[in-house]
């Protein structure tokens, strides 16, 4: 009798190069993504140590969370701390042998962008970047997670991760989503569910029709954002959607070995029988339009909705709701709609790609952003840019009256120039509205791309179905 | 790293809930290239006003807390980004032990690399040690990390649970690189076999 297995205790158990007594495993890792903030050390301490890198052809190095977005960009970085981050990862990348696209180079982009784009990420996978939000590979199906900087050295010298197993969560998105619901509106609602623990211990795997009718880019931005659900990981098994997707990149495989590795993605997923520690269950019809209103990502409401007052709530998240609201600026019973942006923020890795952007400039075609307003697109790598020119996308942009940026970060961590001012309000695609995430004082409200198009059009939180003229239903 | 055997120190109080890793060290210090160092700006946006100045009312700036080698935390402390100079930031501060009743996974993990022990309580017991906490320099909470126990000021002992590995790695201060190289047969076993049932990889 063989026992029932989720996609992720397959992934898992492909992956062990040795068990302990305890449980502890040595987990082995197909491929690592290094950028410039969480590697430095790492780097340094194999150097100290006399260690080198032991699979560089499985190492892919990028810059992306200091580089500026300007154009001038090509004449060098002016922030010396960020030129020497950027300069240590150049030098370490050419030194220890990894794949590298270096700032100039048109593949260069988000990690979590360049690594799918490329053909890295593949099914069934084990990937790891010391980054949290390398969840978003997991919508291929490969098992992908955050680390930290020693972990980045260890997986650097040794190509394992000493690990325990997490748990298995089900989350289940039933049926299909109504008009103007996207993505991003699924993962932000399942999170306003389960809160920013609520994953914690757990490896989610999202199921469900309405997961998948979503392109590749739809799942890697649900993917992205289990990490603000507090999950390891986030997986979707892999179908026709993701092989179509990973046929023909530079680094998919190819002829024999391709045949070869669909017959294997083919099995990566959960048995009818697999027993879950959790399983939640959302339909999909019910989702609406969300937006956050404070400053964590579980601060979720349907954008039709008031900000919530602190007696809503209860335990230590009354204090913390009283603080957000001071720190949001916000009232009780304020409606959402009427709540008045700054800057809006198009970009990163959670909605930085081709589908992103279309999504937007489908609502601005032919429109212009509200006068006095900052908006920015932020594409997510150097060849979605290039596509989004091709498409014609990028003169949609620039006509409406947004800057059209080269890529990185950008503004989703403001570690560049590109960073909000206290009391500054933006309507932003990013992950995470966290006090300062996007400058000091800044206040963030997370949101679709298109939802953010349509707050850039009125200046105000706006429901999007507002202006396609689609019907404001919710469940 | 440092071994980490006991521990007794006044604790420094955080009951806000969801205290992440932008909060711990924000991002304008994540530009060195260092590991040490970090501790001036632990916690820089709660701690310092815009010009610089120390926030009076924060509580790692009152004198009783200025030396506490652990802080008691609300729920799912660490929340956020991976980076690991969060404990490096606390560590360089003087920070050796957090006890919350949960703490993000990444966070979790990292604070084992840097010989900080996070240690999970359930909420009553919590609520005693923030209490404790409360009254500064008049009381001490002491850590034992063999036994896997934290006394209260008044004596209370909580059993807390920690993984065993993780528990021997911070008893006797090991890398762990150095101990899963230990291991590279295995490795280079697993590797051979894997590049023939998967060599796309
Ligand atoms: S876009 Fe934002 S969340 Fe994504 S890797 Fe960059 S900084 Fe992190």
């Amino acid at each position: 009798m063989t026992v029932a297995k989720t996609l992720y205790d397959k992934i898992w158990d492909a992956h062990v190069v040795h068990q302990d007594k305890d449980g502890t495993c040595l987990l082995y890792i197909d491929r690592h993504l290094v950028h410039e903030v969480t590697s430095p050390q790492a780097f340094e301490g194999l150097r100290m140590t006399g260690r080198t890198v032991r699979a560089p052809e499985k190492t892919i190095a990028v810059p992306d969370h200091n580089v500026p977005t300007t154009p001038d960009r090509e004449n060098g970085i002016e922030n010396p701390e960020s030129r020497i981050q950027v300069d240590a990862l150049d030098k370490n990348a050419r030194e220890f042998g990894v794949n590298y696209y270096p700032v100039n180079d048109i593949r260069q982009g988000i990690v979590h962008i360049v690594g799918p784009e490329q053909g890295w990420t593949l099914p069934g996978m084990t990937v790891v970047c010391g980054d949290s939000h390398t969840a978003t590979h997991g919508a291929f199906g490969a098992l992908a997670h955050g680390i930290g900087t020693s972990e980045v050295e260890h997986v650097l010298a040794t190509q394992t991760l000493i690990q325990q197993k997490s748990k298995n969560m089900k989350v289940e998105i039933t049926g299909s989503l109504r008009p103007g619901v996207t993505a991003k509106d699924i993962t932000l609602s399942v999170i306003g569910v389960t809160g920013t623990a609520g994953g914690t211990g757990y490896v989610i795997e999202y199921c469900g029709q309405a997961i998948r009718e979503l392109s590749m880019e739809g799942r890697m931005t649900v993917c992205n954002m289990a990490i603000e659900g507090g999950a390891r990981a986030g997986l979707i098994a892999p179908d026709e959607t993701t092989f179509a997707y990973v046929k023909g990149r530079p680094h998919a495989p190819k002829g024999a070995q391709w045949d070869a590795a669909l017959a294997w993605w083919k099995t990566l997923k959960s048995d009818d029988d697999a027993p879950w520690d959790k399983v939640i269950t959302l339909k999909g019809e019910d989702i609406a339009p969300v937006v956050t209103w404070g400053t964590s990502p579980e601060d979720v409401l349907p954008i039709t909705a008031s900000v919530p007052a602190p007696e809503d709530f209860s335990g230590g998240k009354v204090d913390a709701v009283h603080r957000a609201l001071d720190y949001m600026g916000l009232k009780p019973g304020q409606k959402l709609t009427d709540i008045e942006i700054d800057t809006v923020f198009i970009g990163s890795c959670t909605n930085g790609r081709i589908e992103d952007l279309r999504a937007a400039a489908a609502i601005l075609k032919g429109k212009k952003i509200k006068p006095g307003l900052r908006a920015m697109v932020v594409p997510g790598s150097g060849l979605v840019r290039a596509q989004a020119e091709e498409e014609g996308l990028a003169q949609i942009f620039i006509d409406a009256g947004f800057e059209w940026r080269l890529a990185g970060c950008s503004m989703c961590l403001a570690m560049n120039p590109d960073q909000l001012s206290p009391g500054e309000r933006c309507a932003a695609t990013s992950n995470r509205n966290f006090e300062g995430r996007q400058g000091r004082g800044g206040r963030t409200h997370l949101m679709s791309p298109g939802m953010a198009a349509a707050a850039a059009i009125t200046g105000r939180l706006t429901d999007v179905r507002e202006l396609t003229g689609e019907p404001v239903l919710t469940g | 790293m440092d071994k980490f055997t006991t521990l007794s120190s006044v604790a420094a109080p955080m009951p806000l809930v969801n205290i992440d890793t932008d909060m711990i060290i924000p991002k304008q210090f994540l530009k060195t290239i260092q590991r040490s160092g970090l501790g001036k700006n632990l916690f820089d946006e709660m701690r310092f006003d815009d010009d610089g100045n120390e926030i009076p009312d924060f509580v790692l700036n009152q004198p009783a807390y200025r030396q506490a080698q652990i802080l008691v935390a609300g729920d799912n402390f660490g929340c956020g980004s991976s980076r690991e100079h969060a404990p490096w930031a606390l560590l360089d501060f003087g920070i050796r032990s957090v006890i919350s009743t949960s703490f993000a996974d990444i966070f979790y993990n990292n604070c084992f690399k840097n010989g900080i022990l996070p240690i999970v309580l359930p909420q009553e017991q919590i609520d005693v040690l923030m209490d404790d906490a409360r009254k500064g320099e008049n009381a001490r909470i002491a850590i034992d990390l063999e036994s896997q126990t934290v006394t209260s000021a008044d004596g209370q002992q909580f059993h807390f649970e920690i993984d065993p590995f993780k528990k021997h790695c911070l008893l006797n201060g090991l890398d762990d690189i150095g101990l899963t190289l230990e291991k590279v047969s295995a490795i280079d076993s697993f590797e051979a076999q894997a590049s023939q049932a998967r060599p796309w990889v």
